[in-house]
């Protein structure tokens, strides 16, 4: 499960590198396809912009911040989908989550009708766009039935590369991706930092604490224990060459979503009174080795 | 008694039983099926001290994947339409909100969950949430809305939204007063569940006599909506394509259907 634990961190690799985190969610998601291949659908200048903002006070975005990109992967038909961390702190709303949910149902409707297509999902978000609130809710479930729909037919993988990490109910939908991809600056968790110690309390989250922040969230910490698969060096050319072997893998077997049986016995491994510190977390976990679903 | 359990236990025909002490399930007759009720219920004792109110934490949200799969298996052998209806009864103040949670990856326990209601949907069995309490966030997104068709109770203490007002204030800049305000002119901001209700997620919504301690009166009355949903269901997308083509989503989902149109018209 857990391909590459340690990204390569030698000084010549960290020099040649090109940053994929400093790239805008259409740069990234024209960068994982094959050269000349990306054609963008539903762009901004189709103009579709959330109707929910501009009444209160906020500029709606000509993209609503989902990049929706086709092209090949590797030769193969592809859809990457990337959210924008810069509008709206990556919120989902109505239209970018309709534009996700689509998206992915279209690649279903391909890979049914004799074109498999892969879908990537570049996770930069804090989850619900609060402005939007009930239908950024919805949409977000409507994104984890369409990813659903797709990823019993071709694979769907999921990268966050960070700086913003993948929070609220995106958190959700990829922990139903095929493969989670993830960098040592990113992180995943479903309830952020800011959240958690603005409802309970400084004592039980200080979001204050970074190293408390990535030792629990971050990609690291993610893939060690099994809850992502690959880390990967932030660079563009690595990331790449991460999510071209993760669509090669096909569909698994049996998704980490469907593994209950090990959820239950991670579960089982750890008192929630006295939990390990996050660094002894995976040993706790690998000492309690996956009892097979047994349903 | 928290709403859940008084109206799962108000709904069933036969014995609760505990999947956990949080996660309560028992049977009901509807209309000739024998429907499978779930519900996430308080649990004050809870290990887990983030979670001992209703919140959907991992204990629940492993718990209802369970719960759910359970009902898949066992009707695996049967035809589509023979499967099971699945009723999610809804009252839960949120997901839990914790470090322990974020540790052990509480979104992996709700992707389970989620996982398992869309299979059962996909399945064929038709999943019906009925929301008879409060149902924010991601306790909902893991409970909730992934059903086939959803029924609510038309009552004040029904609250659907994506984070309680204080939160949610603090979250977009605002005050309270200045987001009661924006809520009046824009439905999805609104906490009122008659607002919800014209989002074009909302199948039936039922007045009742008490939305607390429901009546016998109430409890028919639920029935015939739960199986009238069930119907529903059964005759509809088994994906959750109904959601924007409701009446209420041919109000106020005109953006979604733009998208919709505009990313298939350009997808080749």
């Amino acid at each position: 499960m857990t391909s590459a634990p340690t990204p390569p961190t030698g000084w010549a690799a960290m020099l040649a590198r090109a940053s994929f985190i400093e790239l805008d969610a259409r740069a990234r998601a024209t960068a994982l396809l094959d050269a000349g291949t990306a054609r963008e659908l539903c762009g901004p200048f189709d103009r579709i912009e959330s109707p929910w903002l501009e009444p209160q006070g906020v500029v709606p975005a000509s993209d609503d911040g989902v990049v929706v990109v086709k092209g090949e992967l590797g030769g193969r038909p592809a859809v990457v989908i990337g959210i924008e961390q810069a509008f709206q702190g990556g919120g989902i709303g109505e239209v970018s989550g309709v534009k996700i949910a689509t998206a992915l149902s279209l690649a279903a409707r391909d890979s049914r009708d004799g074109t498999p297509t892969v879908a990537v999902l570049l996770l930069e978000t804090g989850g619900v766009r609060l402005q939007e609130a009930n239908l950024g809710l919805a949409t977000v479930a409507e994104v984890c039935s369409a990813l659903l729909e797709l990823r019993a037919l071709q694979p769907v993988i999921g990268v966050i590369a960070g700086a913003l990490g993948c929070f609220g109910g995106m958190s959700i939908a990829a922990g139903l991706c095929t493969r989670l991809i993830m960098t040592a600056e990113s992180r995943l968790g479903l309830d952020g930092p800011e959240v958690i110690e603005s409802e309970a309390g400084v004592a039980e989250f200080d979001a204050s604490d970074h190293t408390l922040i990535w030792a629990v969230d971050g990609g690291t910490q993610r893939t060690r224990t099994g809850l992502a698969d690959t880390l990967v060096l932030d660079d563009v050319a690595a990331i790449r060459s991460a999510v071209l072997e993760a669509t090669a893998g096909g569909v698994p077997a049996e998704h980490r979503s469907r593994r209950i049986g090990e959820l239950r016995a991670r579960l089982e491994a750890v008192d929630p009174g006295d939990p390990p510190e996050p660094a002894a977390l995976a040993a706790v976990w690998a000492r309690k080795p996956p009892p097979g679903d047994v349903r | 008694m928290s709403r859940g359990q008084s109206w799962t236990q108000a709904l069933a025909d036969g014995g609760v039983r505990a999947a956990v002490p949080s996660v309560i399930t028992a049977d009901a007759a509807l209309d000739g099926d024998a429907a499978r009720l779930i519900a996430v219920v308080p649990d004050p004792r809870s290990p887990y001290h983030r979670a001992r109110e209703g919140e959907v934490g991992l204990r629940e949200g492993l718990a209802l994947a369970e719960a759910v799969t359970e009902v898949v298996t066992e009707d695996t052998p049967l035809a589509r339409e023979a499967r099971r209806p699945i009723v999610a009864v809804v009252d839960l103040p949120s997901q839990a909100y914790g470090r322990v949670e974020e540790l052990l990856g509480l979104h992996d326990a709700l992707a389970a969950a989620v996982d398992a209601y869309a299979r059962a949907r996909t399945a064929g069995h038709p999943v019906i949430t009925f929301v008879v309490g409060t149902a924010l966030s991601g306790g909902l997104l893991a409970h909730g809305l992934q059903a086939n068709q959803i029924v609510a109770l038309d009552d004040p203490g029904v609250v659907i939204h994506a984070m309680h007002k204080e939160a949610a204030a603090r979250v977009t800049l605002r005050t309270v007063a200045e987001l009661d305000e924006l809520a009046r002119r824009i439905p999805p901001l609104s906490y009122d569940v008659a607002d919800w209700a014209k989002l074009g997620l909302c199948d039936e919504l039922l007045r009742v006599q008490n939305a607390g301690s429901p009546t016998g009166e109430d409890v028919r009355k639920a029935k015939d909506a739960l199986a009238a949903a069930v119907g529903r269901a059964r005759r509809g997308p088994r994906d959750l394509g109904n959601r924007l083509t409701s009446p209420g989503a041919s109000q106020t989902r005109g953006a979604s259907r733009r998208v919709r149109e505009a990313l298939t018209a350009q997808w080749r």
